[in-house]
């Protein structure tokens, strides 16, 4: 019998490639170590990675990372949840509706023609440096891949499924939920997986724009006061974030997409 | 087979135009027919002839531009239809797709499994309950979709090209299958039966499982031939090689041509 070997096949090469990722990881910390070792540069422009590490346990202790990632978070979540709830709502509609499509695409296009990043300082300044201007531009990145994934999911329902579920008599509730939320679920999620990372940005934009806590306020405390090494803790606090978020969504679709071919 | 003589579903002058350009597209043009409980016809004709197109109507998907449909029974006929592909949800199982008809229905979780079981049973399925779509070949596939379109016990079954996507040797055993499960689902007393109405343009497939055949014409669809299938049930599959198939199935190609 050969197949036991083959079969064995595919399961050494992911162990590898689980390996290959810790291994990149330890050289690029190596490598960063090292530049900051061989230039001589001060640690406010290159600290090494055990200054971060220092800087990161003491902001952990002083609890100033903990409430700043709080702050920070809970923008996200707060932006995410809006930006796919509004995103979702209206890319249904669309999907639904050529007339609605035609009517909005205006806008769609516009919204998109102009970047995030230009209008941060508009939001922050109509409605102030709080948390609600945050979560509001993080609404505005999360909306769009979300919307545009949604009337493609939704689109993308094949006909003969909406037949077979007429030919049932089957109300528009039940065609929603057993047909047509299922059938767009991948290409959901898709959008879902762009906007979770996207959210972390917006975020960040608001707050180096204008604000008072967060990991964005933090970054721009560090620069101040020329403590590099909190900027880094806080940009890998984020990376971290986003990370997560990201996972969270792969998460998802190993959960409802087991039906697909890997 | 004894099949009653009154009609369940009498069709009357039904036409179909669908709008385009030039004067819209003439699909069925005047077709009648009754067809009586317990049934199995079949319309045979090229394609282009309009036999999607009343199917469809039957199956309430489409509205007639003149003429009636009218159902006996009730005036929505419960409708069981299997299509040309498989037409399965791959987000459900073998099982979950068999049961949907029956949670549109409203019916429990138990009960409605318990009644997929014995389709699953039916179809020759047992073991692949809680496969995917995707693991099925064409044939395992399409009876999925039979044994969907049948466990409500529709007053109607609607087959289009059920079996078109098959190679031929599947195809014809799906045949054998057919007749099988069409006659296991015809109750013992004279109740209502399922009858069943199949599109195809296999004149081998008509006549192996109709009882009777009628032939449309190319565009626009009009009845041209009525042709009562006397071959005795069951029918195995070298009932093809008997000269009185072979006198029908010339029949049937004289019409279409």
């Amino acid at each position: 019998m050969t197949s036991p070997t083959l079969r064995n096949l595919p399961r050494v090469a992911s162990k590898n490639r689980h390996w290959l990722g810790l291994g990149s990881l330890l050289l690029g910390l190596f490598c960063w170590w090292l530049a900051a070792r061989v230039s001589g540069l001060p640690a406010f422009i290159l600290p090494s990675p055990s200054d971060v590490w220092t800087r990161f346990i003491k902001a952990l202790l002083d609890g100033s990372l903990f409430v700043h990632t709080g702050v920070t978070l809970l923008e996200i979540l707060l932006g995410l949840g809006t930006g796919v709830f509004l995103a979702t709502v209206l890319g249904y509609l669309v999907a639904k509706s050529r007339a609605l499509e035609r009517a909005l695409s205006p806008y769609l296009v516009a919204s998109q023609a102009v970047p995030l990043v230009a209008i941060a300082p508009l939001l922050v300044i109509w409605f102030g440096p709080g948390m609600f201007s945050k979560m509001l531009i993080c609404a505005l990145i999360v909306f769009f891949p979300v919307l545009v994934n949604t009337v493609v999911g939704v689109r993308a329902v094949p006909p003969a499924l909406h037949d077979l579920m007429r030919s049932l008599r089957a109300s528009r509730r039940e065609i929603l939920i057993k047909l047509e939320v299922p059938a767009a679920l991948p290409v959901f999620l898709g959008g879902l997986r762009i906007g979770a990372t996207l959210s972390v940005i917006g975020a960040v934009v608001g707050e180096l724009v204008g604000a008072d806590s967060g990991l964005g306020f933090l970054i721009n405390v560090g620069r101040g006061q020329y403590d590099t090494a909190l900027v880094f803790v806080a940009v890998f606090t984020l990376i971290a974030l986003a990370l997560m978020l990201y996972g969270f969504v792969i998460l998802l679709e190993k959960k409802f997409l087991n039906w697909q071919e890997r | 087979m004894t099949v009653s003589k009154f009609p369940i579903l009498t069709v009357q002058d039904l036409s179909v135009v669908f709008p385009d350009n030039n004067g819209g597209l003439n699909a069925l043009d005047d077709v009648s027919f009754e067809v009586c409980p317990q049934e199995f016809i079949c319309f045979l004709g090229p394609s282009g002839s309009g036999k999607t197109t009343l199917l469809r109507i039957l199956a309430g998907l489409l509205r007639p531009t003149e003429g009636q449909v009218h159902f006996v029974r009730s005036q929505q006929p419960k409708i069981g239809m299997v299509f040309q592909q498989s037409n399965l949800m791959p987000w459900r199982t073998v099982m979950d797709n068999i049961k949907l008809p029956l949670e549109l229905e409203g019916m429990g979780e138990s009960k409605a499994r318990v009644r997929a079981q014995e389709m699953i049973e039916l179809v020759g399925l047992q073991g692949f309950e809680d496969n995917w779509p995707r693991d099925l070949s064409g044939g395992m596939a399409q009876r999925v979709a039979l044994a969907r379109a049948l466990i409500h016990d529709p007053d109607l079954l609607l087959l289009d090209e059920p079996f078109g996507s098959l190679d031929a040797i599947t195809r014809e055993r799906m045949w054998t299958e057919l007749s099988r499960i069409w006659q296991a689902r015809q109750p013992v007393t004279d109740g209502p039966g399922k009858t069943v109405i199949m599109v195809t343009h296999s004149i081998n497939e008509s006549l192996f499982l109709a009882d009777r055949v009628l032939v449309l014409t190319q565009r626009p669809g009009r009845v041209k031939l009525d042709l009562k299938v006397d071959l005795p049930r069951p029918r195995k599959e070298d009932i093809r090689y008997t000269p009185h198939f072979g006198k029908l199935a010339r029949k049937l190609r004289e019409a279409i041509e």
